[in-house]
């Protein structure tokens, strides 16, 4: 078609490789009018179809999912966990030796900035801009309550060691004190008011003294009195104008009595609290250092500036086996593009979070006995939890954004290709339905039936169902008023594969609703015999309707009978949390797949693991898959060959063919290639179990439908990074 | 065979100064660099060199200070021997034999008695591996000392001395190789190693290149292929070790110093920028750009006041610590390749020959003095791998030095040749070279050759190039530039046969140019450009072309690859030809003789024969190993009376020469190498403590004295002159900075002068043992100040106020003696205006 960008009389151009074309007025090619647009790049929100091998795929890339930007971060020494607030308000937890598995995800609320968290005890709290201090109920995965502080915003809250008291620094240039009681928090007394707003606090591990950062300098506070001990003013930036003030974003109080701070002029300056003088300061960056952690032993402190960059200080004698020691900075990491928000040392790694929504666990090799795959250097870029459910059978989509939900239909292609080759689209996806959401609270988990007619989102507050009429092209969908009492908030939905029952989880429990034309209805609510009150992560329907497995973030796996409605049994709780699960079709057996990537294969009818499992167990798994960092997100089981399990993680797609042997350690893993270049027979003999294909990055979802085709939602990382805010521009070398 | 000779070949002057790092003394007055055979002192106020240490007879390949005695330096060579020096005085105190080929030094305050050698792999000496071993000087008086106690500390350490390092104190030693860093702890006697990757994820190379060690704390610094400086530090453990770095350099850091007081680090590189990194703070770096040639080591003084940074184009460069450039001593500047030949100054009768890229350099061989670069090219070189840049490609002189024609180019390797004659009038003014003329297209293709005429009343000069033309150029005869007689343009252009000439050359007297053009050699009248006639070569194309001097001035010399020949002018006959193949033909301008290097079987002949006669004057099979290319005769400073046949072509002109390893390498007689150094072998010997070249000359002169008194009084008639010349030689000699204030030298100038009286000094003699004995006294405290010296000085001339009676012969003797002295003086004064 001719274009704007045609010269007159000339033959159409074609967009160049990697463009397309983008008709902004469409124009009459038979008056002679040519269409008026510009070639833009390809976003990659078509839908590429690819035959390969057995299956038919459906490359999705039009799910414009952004992670939020990380803002804080807490670890807690004694369960082991990070808790990571995002921009969003959400707040997830990650549990460390478990490989860093996100075991809860708190949803957000509209207008909700976290800008502080902190672990008192085994109680996390946050504050954020809105002036409250929130308590999380973890069991739940809920805000447990929300208090004001009348203060203003809050800039920063941190809990002491001994675990009595709470502190926050707001903007009217106050820090208060709460103390924690049972259930709550009790806010005590107010320490002398500054004229600043505190932008960052830290206690003295004694919890007698607070050191407060502010504006141009940092306070340190008597607890007993309420009165400052030292005010120390902090030098405005060499160079930049003297009306910018210099904000103390971080403070850190060791137990010997040093303050050390990081400011917005790129300074990392250690002071003493005796005389309040500066000892020594350290110029790390040209923008500001953003956030500071220090490790338990106070040997070494990181900071994270806004450059990407994580920098390291350690505690080092200058003489070997002398005593006295010197703050030296050593070691420099960058794992970010973008502002670091958040840092913590943990035991043996560095915990990064910034505007980049990557968290980086990078680890620190000095500190590790036995290097091993838990240990490794992490980038965790995507949620553990799927975000995608799909209609297996009406090819239906419903992506879950964190304030509105969006369902998509599939495309459509001609014909059958090569294997490898892509395929000519004779219908696009079409983008059927925006779902938002009304309130402030962000979805936790959603779904849509397999028929495609029943579409299921809840808030931490609230369930909504609706019923989905489609008719010629118009889209209609009704919500379903009055639903039972029990389905005022969910924890994980999904429906049986008839489409006839969805399960919602509550906490402990799930319940069971009946759906039909007419509305739903209540059955029943299934319920462990014993166990945990850890709120239920994962739910598995089997094919034929008998049986519905659940997963809990105690690793906990029960099985339920769905003909009497009561639990069928425990499977043995394993170390390592589930990722994914399902039930086999045929055979009833549930394939688990748990974050140190071990499977289990366990058969309900007899209530043990089967014989595969055990020789996966007795042989042990291939090096190179315990080494790989993503769990697996999904279980699958290919109905036309009962024998495959197809898993999927952020970077592949693996099909485990059980009835080929388990590869031994020396064996080539990924094989396909050499499989291929070999003779007939012997490649019986080289071949195993595990297939990979790698033809696909950055999943978020793989699912198989009901026609044999599957769909790979993928989010390239490069098209998320292009969408976040421009990061602070840096000279290059030989740029 | 080999002819009976007492004529060497040795290294003489031009040495390379950046081999090793150099070394400040403690009062950071001098700077010490080992320089091929010898060491040099240098002044570092005044950039002039001192003493040269000899006594080596291999390259030196490191040198420190004794640690227990500041004025002594250890200096290690290839020559497997260590030997202590008082540098101050140049004196060498011991010897001690290794007996292995040593390849660096380092010592530390903590092992006394012990030093710490880099010796090969007693297993295999051809790989490159080194190892450590600490060897216990054996404590002995004599002067020779072989020391047995070799102890090995660690070996499979790198051939690159600068990646080993004393830690703090001597505790530890740090040495690297490749990708792995190791410490050893001396008192623990335990190694921790550390190793890196090969790469990193963005693909540096982290290859460590060179070690330095805090001298307070327990850091130790390394610098890496990809311009990285790391900063170790808890490497007593192995897995808790950590480090952070640094990084500015592009490339390959060479060298890494820290300051005496440990507050910065100093790294250079290819770079040539000296970079200087406030320790603790590691953000803070201050830089001094454009430094010349790469940096290759860096040495700090003892106080932190200097530092001395040795370059790659053989140059040290002495840098105050505010970072700002005082000093820089200059050596023989050796490229890759020498373009130009080597040629004399007529003037300077200083080497010339390619020098900094674009620079023609001025060298003193007699003072082995870097005088003055020349540039040429006149545009800034920019270091940058693969760029193309001009070089001076030929230069040559006239015969009185006051026309100098340089051809430069660029494009050699690429299609576009870009190339420009220009010459060069000596400005007397200036003292130096003055560009004339740049003729942008002087041939349609590089220049080949060219040649000055030789006559005095005109220059001419006469180029070839591959363009198939040879053209004259003469002084302002071109009808355009009338106005301005000054300016050179071309006066004839010559061709044969459309063949490519290769070489030129004209006769003595200027009367006859010979004009190579491949197989045939054309002789023309400069005066009408006329062809005279043409000689026929025997097969091959000619390489080199020279007329024969003075009585052999009829005869003309070629060489083609195979084949020498003389052609005998008068009879346009050949006269004789031998079959040698000559890679170089060096006439020498002061007398008949003709040196030839011929290569044959993997080593370079010198044959050296009048063209009269085919028999050669001297030959020395086995120069070197290498091809010669480049040759050039040195004018003796005074002629040389050798009677000895063999030698006798060395009386007027010495003849260096410049091997494909950039050697510059010369012929020098045993017997006279012996007397100089027995000269300076009788002079330590004399005093052996403390000699100042002042004491030398005042001790001097009281041996005379004492000579005097001795009861045969012959030698009080004896003319004194020679003693009073010598005196003022010694004076004249000596550098203006280390001699004492003029009063005082006066006193004793007049005394050297005067003819002592007898009589006075028999009453004297007692007084002078007393102070012969105090004197002694000192030298048990081993060390003399100056101002003893200078009191003794005092008291001497008050000794000698007593004024002798002259007789009327002695008066004479001393005019005639004031005479001789203020001519030479005034020679003096002329040849330094």
């Amino acid at each position: 078609e001719a274009c704007s960008t045609t010269e007159d009389g000339d033959e159409p151009l074609l967009c160049p490789t990697g463009y397309e074309c983008h008709i902004i007025s469409p124009g009459n090619p038979s008056a002679g009018i040519p269409n008026r647009g510009q070639c833009i790049k390809q976003r990659g929100n078509s839908e590429l179809k690819s035959a390969m091998g057995e299956f038919k795929v459906h490359r999705v890339r039009f799910f414009d999912y952004i992670p939020s930007g990380i803002r804080a971060l807490a670890f807690n020494q004694d369960t082991e966990r990070i808790a990571v607030a995002r921009m969003d308000g959400s707040v997830e937890i990650f549990h460390c030796p478990d490989r860093c598995f996100q075991e809860k995800i708190i949803p957000g609320r509209e207008q909700c900035g976290i800008e502080g968290l902190s672990w008192v005890g085994g109680r996390l709290f946050s504050a954020g801009l809105n002036g409250e201090i929130t308590e999380y109920d973890l069991t739940n995965q809920k805000v447990k309550y929300t208090l004001d502080a009348y203060g203003g915003p809050i800039w920063a809250i941190t809990g002491n060691q001994q675990g009595t008291h709470l502190a926050v620094g707001c903007e009217d240039g106050t820090v208060k004190l709460f103390e924690l009681i049972e259930d709550t928090i009790q806010f005590e007394r107010n320490l002398d008011r500054q004229k600043s707003r505190i932008i960052s606090l830290s206690w003295h591990p004694s919890g007698s003294k607070i050191a407060a950062g502010m504006m141009d300098a940092i306070q340190i506070f008597n607890i007993e009195t309420g009165h400052s001990i030292h005010r120390m003013l902090v030098d405005r930036g060499v160079g930049t104008s003297r009306s910018r003030e210099c904000v103390v974003w971080s403070v850190v109080y060791l137990s010997n009595g040093t303050i050390i701070s990081g400011d917005s002029v790129g300074m990392i300056k250690i002071w003493d609290d005796q005389t309040g003088t500066l000892i020594k300061s350290h110029f790390i960056t040209k923008s500001d250092v953003l956030a500071l952690s220090v490790s338990r032993d106070e040997d070494s402190i990181v900071a994270g500036t806004s450059e990407g960059t994580v920098v390291q200080f350690q505690f080092i004698a200058m003489v070997l086996g002398k005593d006295d020691k010197e703050w030296v900075r050593t070691r420099t990491f960058k794992n970010h593009t973008h502002d670091i928000r958040a840092v913590a040392e943990i035991t043996t790694a560095v915990v990064s979070g910034g505007m980049d929504t990557h968290l980086v666990v990078k680890p620190l090799l000095d500190k590790i006995e036995v290097k091993s795959a838990a240990s490794a250097f992490r980038k965790i870029c995507f949620p553990h939890r799927r975000l995608v459910s799909c209609a297996k059978k009406s090819g239906l989509m419903l992506f879950q954004y964190t304030g509105h939900l969006e369902l998509w239909k599939l495309g459509e292609s001609e014909g059958q290709g090569m294997p490898g080759s892509s395929l000519l689209i004779k219908k696009n996806p079409e983008k059927l339905l925006h779902l938002k959401l009304k309130g402030e609270d962000h979805i936790r988990c959603s779904a849509v039936s397999p028929c495609g007619e029943w579409i299921v989102y809840s808030t931490a507050s609230s369930l909504r169902l609706y019923q989905l009429h489609c008719a010629n092209n118009n889209v209609s969908i009704t919500k379903i008023s009055n639903l039972p009492k029990v389905l005022s908030s969910a924890n994980q939905l999904c429906f049986s594969s008839d489409s006839s029952h969805l399960f919602s989880a509550s906490t402990q429990s799930v319940h069971l609703v009946s759906l039909s034309q007419d509305g739903c209805k209540f059955v029943g609510t299934l319920k462990p015999k014993s166990g945990s009150h850890q709120a239920i992560h994962l739910l598995a329907a089997s094919e034929d309707g008998k049986w519905l497995a659940s997963a809990n973030s105690d690793h906990e796996v029960h099985i339920y009978n769905l003909q009497t409605l009561k639990a069928h049994c425990t499977v043995p709780v394993y170390s390592s949390a589930v990722t994914a699960m399902g039930i086999h079709p045929t055979t009833n057996c549930l394939f688990m797949m748990h974050a140190d990537q071990q499977m289990f294969e366990y058969s309900i009818e007899l209530k043990q693991y089967t014989d595969w499992s055990r020789t996966v167990q007795r042989k042990g798994l291939h090096s190179l898959w315990l080494n790989r960092d993503t769990p697996c997100l999904n279980v699958m089981f290919n109905p036309q060959n009962p024998s495959h399990v197809i898993l999927h993680d952020a970077y592949m797609l693996c099909i485990i063919d059980q009835s080929l042997p388990l590869p031994d350690d020396k064996a080539l893993f990924y094989n396909q290639l050499t499989l291929k270049s070999l003779p007939e027979k012997q490649r019986k003999s080289q071949s195993h179990a595990f297939k990979v294909c790698k033809t696909f990055k950055d999943i978020l979802c793989v699912e198989l439908m009901s026609d044999q085709s599957l769909v790979v939602v993928e989010r390239p990382l490069e098209d998320l990074a292009t969408q976040l805010p421009a990061p602070i521009k840096q000279k290059k070398f030989a740029t | 065979m080999v002819e009976k000779s007492d004529i060497r070949v040795v290294r003489c002057g031009g040495s390379k100064i950046n081999l090793r790092p150099s070394v400040f003394s403690t009062d950071s007055r001098f700077v010490l660099c080992a320089s091929g055979d010898s060491v040099k002192v240098y002044s570092t106020r005044t950039e002039e060199c001192l003493h040269s240490l000899q006594g080596h007879t291999n390259q030196v390949t490191g040198i420190t200070l004794n640690p227990a005695n500041h004025l002594q330096v250890y200096s290690c060579s290839a020559d497997g021997t260590v030997k202590l020096w008082d540098f101050i005085d140049g004196i060498l105190i011991k010897t001690f034999i290794i007996g292995y080929p040593v390849f660096a030094i380092c010592v530390s305050e903590k092992h006394e008695g012990i030093i710490f050698l880099q010796l090969s792999m007693a297993t295999n000496s051809k790989s490159e591996c080194l190892q450590l071993v600490a060897v216990h000087l054996p404590k002995s008086a004599e002067q020779e000392v072989e020391a047995k106690e070799l102890s090995a500390v660690c070996s499979h350490i790198s051939s690159n001395p600068s990646c080993t390092a004393l830690g703090r104190g001597g505790e530890f030693i740090a040495f690297a190789r490749h990708l792995q860093l190791n410490v050893y702890f001396f008192r623990k006697q335990k190694t921790y190693s550390f190793s890196l990757q090969a790469t990193d994820k963005k693909g540096a190379k982290n290859a460590f290149t060179c070690v330095a060690c805090h001298p307070t704390d327990d850091c130790i610094a390394t610098g890496h292929e990809d311009g990285k400086i790391r900063l170790w530090r808890n490497f007593n453990q192995k897995k808790e070790y950590t480090y952070s770095t640094l990084h500015w350099h592009h490339n390959a850091v060479n060298t890494l110093c820290f300051t005496p007081e440990g507050t910065h680090l100093l790294s250079g590189g290819i770079e040539s920028v000296l970079v200087q990194w406030k320790y603790g703070a590691d953000n803070k770096k201050e830089l001094l750009p454009r430094l010349g040639g790469a940096i290759l080591h860096i040495a700090a003084s003892s106080d932190g006041q200097l530092f001395c940074t040795s370059h790659s184009d053989n140059k040290l460069t002495v840098i105050e610590s505010n970072f700002k450039v005082c000093g820089v001593i200059q050596g023989l500047v050796k490229g890759d390749d020498v373009l130009t030949d080597l040629m004399i100054d007529p003037r300077s009768k200083a080497l010339v020959l390619n020098g900094r890229p674009g620079h023609l350099q001025f060298y003193s061989l007699l003072r082995d003095k870097h005088l003055y670069n020349l540039d040429i090219v006149q545009q800034e070189y920019i270091y940058e791998a693969g760029l193309d840049q001009f070089e001076v490609v030929k230069a040559v002189f006239d015969i009185k030095g006051s026309w100098l024609a340089t051809v430069e180019e660029r494009g050699r390797k690429s299609s576009d040749l870009e190339f420009f004659l220009k010459l060069w009038a000596y400005d007397e003014k200036t003292q130096s070279f003055v560009l004339n003329t740049t003729i942008t297209a002087a041939h349609t293709d590089r220049i080949i050759s060219m040649c000055f005429s030789s006559s005095e009343e005109t220059t001419m000069l006469v180029t070839t190039a591959e363009d198939g033309q040879f053209k004259a150029w003469c002084q302002g005869a071109d009808a355009d530039t009338q106005q301005d007689q000054n300016f050179w343009s071309c006066d004839f252009v010559g061709s044969y046969h459309n063949l490519k000439p290769t070489n030129c050359s004209f006769s003595a007297d200027s009367s006859l140019l010979a004009v190579s053009f491949q197989e045939v050699i054309t002789i023309w009248s400069p005066e009408t450009w006329e062809m005279l006639t043409t000689l026929c070569q025997p097969p091959g194309e000619i390489r080199d072309l020279c007329f024969g001097r003075l009585s052999c001035s009829k005869y003309l010399l070629s060489t083609t690859n195979r084949n020498l020949c003389c052609w005998n002018l008068l009879t346009c006959a050949l006269e004789w030809s031998t079959s040698v193949e000559v890679s170089k033909l060096q006439p020498d301008p002061l007398s008949e003789n003709v040196a030839a290097f011929s290569y044959q079987s993997k080593h370079t002949d010198l044959f050296v024969f009048k063209p009269s006669e085919p028999r050669p004057l001297f030959t020395h099979k086995n120069v070197c190993s290498e091809k010669v290319h480049r040759a050039v005769f040195v004018p003796q400073e005074e002629p040389l009376n050798n009677c000895d046949e063999s030698s006798q072509w060395l009386n007027r002109s010495q003849l260096y020469f410049l091997t494909q390893n950039m050697d510059l390498l010369t012929f020098n007689q045993a017997t006279e190498e012996d007397r100089m150094l027995s000269s300076s072998k009788r002079l330590v010997i004399d005093d052996s403590v403390a000699v100042t070249p002042f004491y030398l000359l005042l001790g001097k002169h009281r041996q005379q004295q004492q000579n005097l008194n001795t009861p045969s009084y012959t030698g009080a008639d004896k003319p004194q002159q020679p003693q009073g010349s010598a005196t003022i030689k010694e004076l004249l000699h000596t550098p203006a900075h280390v001699l004492p204030a003029a009063s005082v030298l006066c006193s004793m100038f007049v005394n050297s002068l005067l003819i002592s009286k007898t009589g006075v000094r028999e009453e004297m003699e007692s007084s002078e043992q007393e102070m012969d004995s105090e004197k002694e006294e000192e030298e048990s405290e081993e060390e003399m100040e100056a101002c003893d010296s200078q009191q003794e000085l005092r008291a001497q001339g008050s000794v000698d106020e007593v004024t002798p009676k002259l007789s009327k012969a002695q008066e004479k003797e001393l005019k005639r003696v004031r005479k001789t002295d203020f001519s030479w003086m005034a020679g003096l004064i002329d040849s330094k205006p």
